[in-house]
């Protein structure tokens, strides 16, 4: 279809103004509120010893949670499309129910788990190891609502490689793991790299599920997104300043992410 | 080494692909499984290869049974129709991963990859990218890294389907002189018929999960074992009850003894070949195959009378399908 250059020109700028009423806007303005107070103040707010931790629980929490769903997501994925095993649609449907839930049903149901009245949460409790309203049962609320990433990015490029090469490798004498190694993670990369991206977007900005599980205790239990949330809950304009403040810290984590994504793009697509 | 498959069956859910299929290749020979899409010559290679488990039977390379043995472990090499080149590696990288595989000294690698490049003629593409390779030169480049690792049998499967017909012929006559020279087993899997009589010194026609004939091209070709393999390895026109090559069929203007009188409906010329149309008095129409010298001498032309030798019985076949089934 060809369209006229009023036609191109028009859905242009609506798409344009779309973008900045929903997104660019919003986030202007929340960078404008930031600074309002000048650059030391915002400084201050993001380097209180509450945000500072929370910017560390952040990325803890990710590098925790991104590494293992990277492992498991490849695995699921290559169980999805590799083997013969029974139980693959089964598999296949439950992956992606951390997409069909709302978070914070996530949330309740690990206390319901391993909360202090749940089915093992005594048990972690009394061994000294509390999982709900600690950073456990945040790092498992993230997993869980980050972990389909990767098996959905990985599994289409697993198809459109196709067995041939592992086959091949086979019969030149290569074991799985060597097959897996040289030839199959080689061809999946672009995919995998994609997924981690994905994963990590997710990590860093998860709510609902960690809300639920988190003692919400500044300094000790709380991410950004947690610190935005209660500090713009706080009565009085500092605290919504903090909030504000926290939340560019967090829009920059995010920007550092959409850039790899980007260059990802790019490569991925020669 | 020498090849004995005994008894193999194998099904896909519903659809059985191969049934009982018993076939010996023998020691350096060059084998065609020749058939049509569907008829399992590939599933059967890939069982002799080991990247398939048959449901019945057994596979012995040199009389050792290698059945539950996997294909790393069969000393074998793989080529694919679509060549399966590993993408993110030079061509170099291809042809020395069985090699590395192996952890062989680096000189050893060095030397090897160096002399297979010349053998299949890429000694200056050793850099490139498989990506920037013809279609041709990929899988010379798979038979380079296939035969890298010294196998003791080469399986090729449809090794040049995917390719332009010029280049094709062309690389089948690399094989042939490629096989005379390094004398491994091989066994190579096509639907062209062309390619498996020009190529193999032994031939096994397959058709719906069974390998209707073996022999050599020219046993096959000549003694067909049934209709199926009679229509398959060439033309074939049929005669009342009888399939017969439409090159048997003798043309002459002079009524001559066992002769019938026919009359020419069509006259088609083929640069190499001329194929006349004929109507014999009390049966379906015939197509008769000429040479350029026979239908110079008879100038045939729609309507003429002419008398039709119809050859002995060595050159015929009952055929047991009903006619109209079998077009050539």
């Amino acid at each position: 279809m060809r369209l006229s250059r009023p036609a191109v020109l028009s859905a242009r700028t609506v798409a344009l103004l779309y973008l900045a009423a929903l997104l660019l806007l919003p986030l202007g303005l929340v960078l404008e509120r930031t600074f309002e107070h000048g650059l030391s103040q915002a400084w201050a707010w993001m380097t209180t010893p509450a945000a500072v931790s929370a910017l560390w629980l952040t990325i803890l929490i990710a590098a925790i949670a991104v590494p293992l769903n990277t492992i498991f997501g490849v695995g699921c994925a290559l169980v999805l499309v590799r083997s013969k095993a029974r139980g693959r649609a089964i598999l296949d449907a439950l992956i992606d129910l951390p997409f069909l839930v709302s978070p914070i049903i996530v949330g309740l149901a690990l206390i319901l788990v391993y909360g202090l009245d749940g089915w093992f949460g005594s048990w972690f409790v009394n061994h000294g190891f509390p999982i709900i309203y600690a950073v456990p049962g945040m790092v498992l609320a993230t997993i869980f609502v980050s972990l389909p990433f990767v098996v959905r990015e990985v599994a289409p490029v697993l198809i459109e490689v196709g067995e041939d090469q592992e086959e091949a490798a086979a019969t030149l004498g290569a074991s799985r793991w060597q097959t897996f190694w040289r030839v199959t993670l080689p061809s999946i990369r672009w995919g995998v790299a994609y997924g981690v991206v994905l994963t990590t977007a997710r990590a860093l900005g998860e709510i609902g599920a960690v809300l639920v599980v988190s003692s919400n205790v500044a300094g000790k239990t709380l991410t950004l997104p947690l610190l935005v949330y209660q500090r713009d809950s706080q009565i009085g304009p500092e605290a919504v300043s903090g909030a504000y403040a926290a939340a560019t810290e967090l829009i920059v984590l995010s920007l550092a992410v959409l850039l790899v994504m980007t260059i990802l793009g790019s490569r991925r697509g020669k | 080494m020498r090849i004995d498959v005994v008894g193999i069956g194998k099904r896909f859910g519903d659809f059985t692909a191969l049934q009982e299929v018993s076939l010996e290749v023998q020691e350096g020979s060059l084998t065609a499984l020749l058939g049509p899409s569907g008829s399992g010559k590939s599933t059967l290679l890939r069982i002799i290869a080991g990247l398939e488990e048959p449901d019945r039977g057994s596979v012995q390379i040199d009389g050792r049974d290698v059945t539950t043995v996997r294909p790393q472990e069969r000393g074998i090499g793989f080529v694919f129709q679509h060549y399966a080149a590993f993408a993110h590696m030079s061509v170099w990288d291809n042809v020395a991963f069985g090699l590395r595989i192996r952890k062989l000294p680096k000189g050893h690698v060095q030397r090897r990859v160096e002399e297979l490049l010349e053998l299949v003629g890429l000694t200056a593409w050793g850099q490139r990218r498989p990506s920037q390779l013809s279609g041709g030169q990929r899988q010379r480049m798979a038979l380079a890294r296939a035969l890298a690792v010294e196998p003791r049998v080469l399986l090729l499967d449809e090794p040049f389907g995917a390719l332009d017909a010029n280049v094709r012929a062309e690389l089948r006559q690399w094989l042939r002189r490629l096989h005379d020279e390094q004398g491994v087993t091989t066994v190579l899997v096509t639907h062209d018929q062309e390619e498996a009589m020009e190529v193999a010194d032994s031939i096994a026609v397959m058709h719906q999960g069974r390998i209707e004939q073996t022999g050599t091209p020219r046993e096959v070709y000549d003694r067909p074992a049934n209709d199926f393999v009679m229509g398959f390895l060439g033309p074939a026109v049929r005669l009342g009850d009888e399939l017969i090559r439409p090159h048997d069929l003798r043309i002459s203007l002079e009524p001559q003894d066992g002769a019938v009188e026919a009359m020419v409906t069509r006259v088609v010329h083929l640069g190499f070949e001329v194929r006349v149309e004929v109507e014999l008095p009390d049966r379906a129409p015939v197509r008769a195959q000429l040479t350029r010298a026979q239908a110079g001498e008879l100038e045939l032309a729609p309507g003429d009378i002419v008398y039709v030798q119809i050859p002995g019985p060595a050159s015929r076949i009952e055929a047991s399908s009903p006619p109209g089934a079998l077009t050539a």
